[in-house]
């Protein structure tokens, strides 16, 4: 549920807000549907992990990962692949600390 | 950078993940944009070169801003922030030495006097109003998404343009072309070894010279009465300067071959300059065409309408010329407070000008920069100047033509719409700085060229030492005619060519400067199109790619006639025997080249860094000199080397050079093999404006080098090739060393970069109205109000 709610709002809110939304939309989505402290972190982990993989294939896709490439080089990584890896980790560390500390907020005024 | 930092770059809502451009194009599209008075079509073509296609002038500016930010935004955005001394607003503390020196050289000043002479003019007034009014329009329809992606890695954000802006940029070309000197090492020259040695090793004409105006050529009678020199030519530097040496690439060639010896019977015109190659490309194709205008050709991202290009009638380019129009002066101050100076006999009043410089991070800095009437004191005292200015001399005032007010966009504006000989030589009259050698070709069958700029009237060599700044007969004496710049139209020899050396013979009355670029390449090229007949299209190609080495021709043989094969170890001789096979082309593949460059290297610095080396701040003579040295004056005194007891001679140090190259290659290169390559030896570079890693190409394998025709070496050399045909019906040709968008998320950043590399041209699309069918059209933007 919790996993659902995180990934189809941060879709589209990457489509229209900056990207800390992502960040909000994690911490109340885990105030409003988090139970667990540590499965609504991996929750929220893959939820915007997931969500960003799309919206970054979306736009690298039809460029043929030229940008990417050329920013992969820029960092001292390897390729475009592992910057998308990179880019979905801090994304998923980002939706998981917010949903984990949701879950954490709620039961401390329980 | 800290990870919120890395986070705010790589997420993909608003990071560098949106500048990502997709390669499908949109074969249509309409944008409504407020300030347009009627509507405008664009036509992409297969580079996405905008053919602009407006009702009014208004519009057609307004558009070309419109299209230029959208490809060039962020360089437009840097360039200015450079050449206003305002780096340091983006960039911090670390950019504060080069704010202070764009400041304190002037530059702003002259940019304030320009804008202000610009709008005086109702047709700049309009130009660069709507050109500002377009790219405004453009950034204010920008999320932060969309920035380009630089702003993203620096992180901040787009300004509104201003027409000041497309002042400082034409100042900006002024520093590139013309803002350095030779002025303080050659005081310090002509003050350790006297008048005698400075007048021979650097002697106000060249040993060897293929000036532009061709010889013979005659010259106004009437001309200005002539400033007398000063009696005292040496004056005192207070502090130490470092001397740089001029970086040769940093040039350009053109030429126009006339319909006598053309296959069609009309002239073709040819140019290419040389300047830092960088991407995004320095220059932005494009096409203007409105009621009285049809131009095609390449812009300066930041300045409206065409600088190189043709329209149906005429054609021209630009190399520079390298006049002295930058004088240093010594001041005398009063006292400390630096109120009053000495100046005609008397105590004068200095101004003082204060620069605000804001520095992100920390607080703003108020920089109080004095001017005396000769312009700004760059550095009065020795802990003001930074150390990557220390070539600047301290204490001194510098006059320079970039102080000027000046409407060099008329120039362009009138060339854009010239129709004929006449008109072309109106536009120029309007032209200050920085001088250029403008090359003319028209459907009239006429050619021409002209060493055009505003030019100091001055007495012979005032200038080529450091001026007194108390002395008026040191000032500027006004400005040569433009009338008497040195022009010449339709010479017999049928051919006109310029490649920065010296603009005249001797027998011009007006003295432009003692030094101008080697002759080389000019010499290459006169002797090429001398020898043509029926000349077409690819012929003037192949004389753009041409790796010659004129200087190879006027020195190798006597090198070589000193060497002694049987004095020699055998890797010696095999070194030898391949220099000896040489063909004198500097081309990718050739041995010779290395050899040859490494050699001459050896040589020149074995000659003269004992007594001339870069720590005096000194200069070194020139290769042109150290070629008379050894075909004149083998037993020269300057063949010595001072740190040794015995006597070298020219022989001694040809044999010494020789075996010392031989050394180092073997130890650098190995035996020889493919790493002897010039093309991999030298390095070609196209590096990201801002050195971004992944941004650039890197290092690319190319023939050529500095004083070749094709003048490729290091980080530099033709930043747009262009050949037009004229005839009834015009034809150009041109490629840029990477393509129009300034976006590295873009496949149109580097798609003309292969074709450039392989010394190709492409057929340019020159359309002659926006309904023109050509299967080269991909895609077509209309704008409109409403």
């Amino acid at each position: 549920m919790l996993f659902i709610i995180i990934l189809i709002l941060t879709l589209i809110a990457g489509f229209i807000t900056p990207w800390w939304v992502a960040a909000i939309i994690a911490f109340v989505a885990g105030v409003y549907a988090g139970r667990k402290p540590g499965r609504s972190f991996w929750a929220g982990f893959f939820a915007v992990c997931i969500a960003w993989v799309v919206l970054m294939l979306v736009k690298s896709l039809p460029n043929n990962h030229v940008l990417a490439s050329r920013v992969a080089v820029m960092l001292h990584l390897p390729g475009w692949t592992v910057l998308i890896i990179v880019t979905a980790i801090i994304g998923g560390l980002v939706g998981g600390m917010a949903a984990m500390s949701g879950v954490l907020v709620k039961q401390a005024f329980k | 950078m800290d990870i919120p930092a890395i986070a705010v770059f790589l997420n993909p809502a608003t990071g560098f993940w949106q500048n990502g451009e997709s390669k499908n194009i949109i074969k249509e599209k309409t944008l409504k944009l407020q300030g347009l008075q009627g509507k405008v079509t664009i036509k992409y073509d297969e580079n996405m070169i905008p053919h602009i296609f407006a009702e009014n002038e208004h519009d057609l500016y307004f558009a070309q801003g419109y299209v230029t930010a959208t490809d060039r935004l962020w360089q437009m955005d840097i360039q200015t922030r450079s050449a206003s001394g305002r780096l340091a607003e983006v960039v911090g503390p670390k950019a504060l030495g080069i704010d202070r020196h764009h400041r304190r050289m002037g530059m702003v000043l002259g940019a304030e006097r320009s804008t202000e002479e610009m709008l005086k003019d109702p047709r700049l007034s309009v130009m660069v109003n709507a050109y500002t009014e377009g790219i405004n329009t453009y950034i204010h329809q920008l999320w932060k998404r969309d920035y380009p992606i630089e702003y993203k890695l620096l992180d901040y954000e787009p300004e509104d343009w201003k027409p000041i802006d497309c002042a400082y940029l034409l100042k900006q070309m002024t520093e590139t072309l013309a803002g350095g000197t030779d002025e303080p090492a050659m005081t310090n020259i002509l003050k350790k070894f006297g008048a005698d040695v400075t007048n021979d090793l650097y002697p106000d004409y060249p040993f060897r010279e293929d000036p532009i105006i061709p010889a013979g050529t005659k010259w106004d009678t009437k001309i200005l009465a002539l400033p007398k020199a000063s009696a005292q030519l040496i004056t005192s530097l207070i502090s130490p300067v470092k001397h740089e040496q001029k970086v040769e690439g940093i040039g350009s060639n053109n030429w126009a071959i006339a319909g006598s010896k053309t296959a069609s019977g009309y002239p073709i015109l040819a140019n290419d300059p040389h300047l830092n190659l960088t991407l995004p490309s320095i220059w932005y194709q494009v096409q203007l065409s409105a009621p009285g205008v049809n131009v095609n050709g390449v812009s300066i991202p930041g300045a409206p309408g065409v600088i190189i290009g043709y329209n149906q009638k005429v054609s021209w380019g630009v190399t520079n010329v390298d006049a002295d129009v930058l004088d240093y002066y010594t001041i005398k101050f009063k006292d400390s407070s630096r109120n009053e100076y000495w100046y005609n006999n008397q105590w004068n009043k200095t101004t003082r000008r204060v620069e605000k410089i804001e520095m992100r991070g920390q607080k703003t800095l108020y920089d109080t920069v004095i001017y005396t009437h000769h312009g700004p004191v760059v550095y009065e005292t020795i802990d003001k100047r930074p150390e990557i200015k220390s070539r600047v001399p301290v204490g001194c005032a510098v006059r320079w033509i970039a102080h000027d007010k000046s409407k060099d966009l008329l120039t362009f504006y009138l060339l854009n719409r010239a129709k004929n000989y006449d008109d072309y030589r109106t536009a120029l009259s309007y032209y200050t700085a920085p001088a250029q050698n403008f090359i003319f070709a028209s459907a009239d069958k006429d050619i021409a060229i002209t060493v055009n700029g505003k030019f100091p009237l001055k007495y012979k060599d005032q200038g080529k030492f450091i001026l007194d700044g108390s002395n008026p007969n040191d000032d500027w004496h006004g400005w040569i005619p433009f009338e008497q710049n040195p022009t010449a139209k339709n010479p017999e020899r049928g051919y006109l060519s310029s490649a920065n050396q010296s603009s005249t013979d001797p027998s011009y009355p007006y003295y432009l400067n003692w030094s101008f670029g080697p002759y080389e390449r000019g010499k290459r090229i006169n002797n090429r199109l001398a020898a043509m007949t029926k000349a077409t299209v690819d012929s003037m190609r192949s004389i753009q790619n041409d790796n010659y080495s004129i200087a190879a021709q006027d020195i190798l043989p006597a090198m070589l006639s000193y060497l002694d094969p049987a004095k020699m170890d055998r890797q010696q001789q095999d070194i030898l025997r391949i220099l000896k096979k040489w063909d004198k082309f500097y081309d990718a593949n050739s041995h010779g080249a290395t050899i040859f460059n490494a050699w001459w290297g050896k040589f020149y610095g074995m000659i003269w860094d004992d007594d001339f080396g870069d720590a005096k701040g000194l200069m070194l003579p020139t290769r042109d000199r150290t070629i008379k040295l050894l075909l004149k004056e083998p037993q020269s005194k300057w063949f010595d080397n001072i740190n040794t007891p015995e006597k070298e001679t020219a022989e001694v140090i040809i044999r010494q050079s020789f075996k010392a190259t031989t050394e180092q290659l073997n130890k650098d290169l190995g035996k020889p093999g493919p790493a002897w390559e010039w093309g991999k030896v030298k390095t070609s570079i196209i590096n990201h404006l801002a050195n971004v890693p992944g941004f650039g190409e890197g290092k690319i394998i190319a023939g050529g080098y500095g004083s070749s025709v094709n003048a490729l070496i290091d980080g530099h050399g033709p930043s747009w090739r262009m050949v037009v045909e004229m005839g009834p019906k015009v034809q150009g040709y041109g490629i840029l060393p990477g393509g129009e968008s300034g976006n590295p998320g873009s496949v149109y950043y580097n798609d003309m970069l292969k074709t450039w590399e392989a010394g190709a041209l492409k057929p340019l699309l020159f359309l002659t109205s926006p309904t023109e069918q050509s299967p080269r059209i991909k895609s077509t933007l209309t704008l409109s109000s409403n």
